[in-house]
């Protein structure tokens, strides 16, 4: 009786194994699915200036989003953007909501085993700080003992203050944090370098910069699902980095949109480089 | 000393509590400086608190209507309105309005953070110190006002010798409750980023992910200083009390 059972069990157990694999021909759906219906939907920022936002007509637009035409230029489809927020990107991907996203989001060892992050990166921020250019900041040693403005609970209020001497004044919003530093309270006001470029490139800051070396630079990631990672679409995606890097496409992007060059796209356009046919 | 904060590393190591503060001499200088904000900024604030509340109370009993109008708006503007919302309405909008001097590429204000915390905390508990000192001055006779300008007090001399005596003793209990409420209070100074306790622990935890350890030592902390204040206003009241007179 208990081995007919236990037959039994396995039998199914193995059929549904098979099945399953019959099913999902190849581990390709997501990018059969984009082919066959002949259009692309791409999760993107709409609220992240100049990354991926609307302007003045209501049309998404912005780096990101001419990275995603390029992709689908690339597939010969059509394509479909889908504002997305940080807290629901990855989901979005997951629940096939959108097939893929470019969405300036950080590439953590946690995210990848949610969403399938595509190597190589294709861009990186970090640290770094908005100043008045009347201040002429040049280093970061240069705020030594000088009050900086930052949000409470950034994990590099405790760097800047321990290496370069900077006297931290923590605000519990940004919004505060940047009023203070147009109030001149502090000299600089520390945060995430793509968010200061997003704040230079909107107008409201024509008189501050960014002086320093970026610091702590964390790469960024577009993903597609995670179960395609290292099938075509995966594979696809990399190429595409791989040639956005080589033929210097993104450091183009990035003068297009007004976004200080970064060290990360000009290192990576070298390296790429030496792999490329002259 | 250094084998007694060794001792805390290991006992995070082996136990998940991470009491970081103990071994790291960063975060040690950090906490014990924001010990001490809070202490001055609590000391302060009551000093300031009280004089507000004298003042005022006499002001309330004043013969000129300008005056006693002053007192009676100014408690309702600080009553009727969150301290959160003073605090940050005094730090950016009155704040800005002031002078300020350059201070090598930025503009440091005459009062800084800390100054506003007090000025506008000490505001705060003030509108309700008027309110208790006046419980208090309603509870003296009016035969004990009347007998001292009998004696020839003048208004201000019999509310210094006669009338604040006897009042701040009945006012004592509420006066109390008043000021403990002030000390837990100033951990609102946080949002105009005064490094007191509330605002350090924040950073520590975000730092470190000690949320439930920070935690801990936030609430011991106040429940320690409150205490400290509760036993010296109980200790002052004891040694004021007068035989037959009040509670």
């Amino acid at each position: 009786m208990f081995k007919k059972l236990l037959a039994t069990v396995a039998t199914l157990a193995l059929a549904l194994t098979f099945g399953i694999q019959a099913a999902s021909a190849g581990g390709n759906d997501r990018l059969m699915k984009v082919l066959e219906r002949g259009k692309i939907v791409i999760g993107v920022k709409a609220d992240y200036k100049p990354w991926g936002f609307r302007d003045s007509s209501g049309k998404l637009v912005g780096m990101e989003i001419d990275m995603a035409r390029d992709v689908a230029d690339a597939l010969g489809v059509e394509l479909e953007l889908v504002p997305v927020q940080s807290s629901n990107r990855m989901q979005f991907v997951q629940q096939g909501k959108i097939d893929m996203m470019i969405a300036t989001m950080s590439d953590k060892a946690d995210r990848r085993k949610v969403v399938g992050i595509v190597d190589p990166n294709y861009y990186t921020s970090g640290t770094n700080v908005l100043a008045s250019k009347k201040t002429g900041l040049k280093k970061w040693e240069d705020l030594k003992g000088k009050p900086v403005c930052g949000k409470q609970g950034a994990f590099y209020n405790k760097g800047v203050s321990q290496k370069y001497g900077a006297k931290i004044v923590a605000f519990v919003g940004n919004a505060e944090a940047k009023q203070a530093l147009k109030d001149g309270r502090c000299v600089a006001w520390v945060y995430d370098d793509s968010s200061i470029m997003a704040d230079l490139a909107s107008g409201d800051w024509d008189d501050y910069e960014m002086p320093m070396v970026t610091e702590d630079d964390t790469p960024w990631g577009l993903a597609v699902p995670v179960e395609e990672r290292d099938k075509l679409f995966g594979r696809f995606m990399a190429g595409m980095t791989y040639e956005w890097h080589s033929s210097g496409r993104l450091i183009e992007l990035e003068k297009k949109w007004g976004i200080q060059p970064t060290a990360y796209l000009s290192d990576m356009h070298e390296r790429m480089k030496a792999y490329a046919p002259k | 000393m250094e084998a007694f904060y060794e001792w805390f590393r290991q006992f995070y190591e082996s136990t998940g509590w991470n009491l970081v503060f103990m071994y790291d001499e960063y975060e040690r200088d950090r906490l014990l400086a924001a010990v001490w904000v809070t202490i001055k900024l609590s000391i302060s604030c009551l000093i300031f608190s009280l004089i507000v509340g004298v003042v005022g109370a006499w002001a309330q009993g004043a013969k000129s209507a300008i005056v006693r109008n002053g007192v009676y708006w100014y408690i309702q503007a600080f009553r009727n309105t969150p301290p959160l919302v003073q605090i940050l309405f005094f730090y950016f909008v009155i704040g800005n309005l002031l002078p300020t001097y350059d201070a090598g590429g930025y503009r440091e204000q005459y009062i800084g953070a800390f100054g506003w915390a007090v000025v506008s905390l000490s505001f705060f508990a003030g509108a309700f110190n008027v309110e208790i000192f006046r419980s208090g001055i309603e509870a003296v006779p009016t035969a004990t006002v009347e007998a001292a300008e009998a004696l020839g007090y003048s208004r201000l001399k019999a509310y210094i010798y006669i009338v604040m005596p006897l009042a701040f003793r009945v006012s004592l209990p509420a006066l109390n409750n008043n000021l403990v409420n002030l000390v837990k209070t100033t951990t609102l100074a946080y949002v105009i980023a005064v490094p007191e306790m509330m605002y350090t622990a924040n950073q520590m935890w975000s730092d470190n992910v000690n949320v439930p350890e920070m935690m801990i030592v936030l609430f011991i902390y106040y429940v320690g200083l409150v205490a400290i204040l509760v036993y010296f206003m109980h200790r002052w009241e004891r040694s004021m009390k007068i035989p037959g007179y009040g509670g």
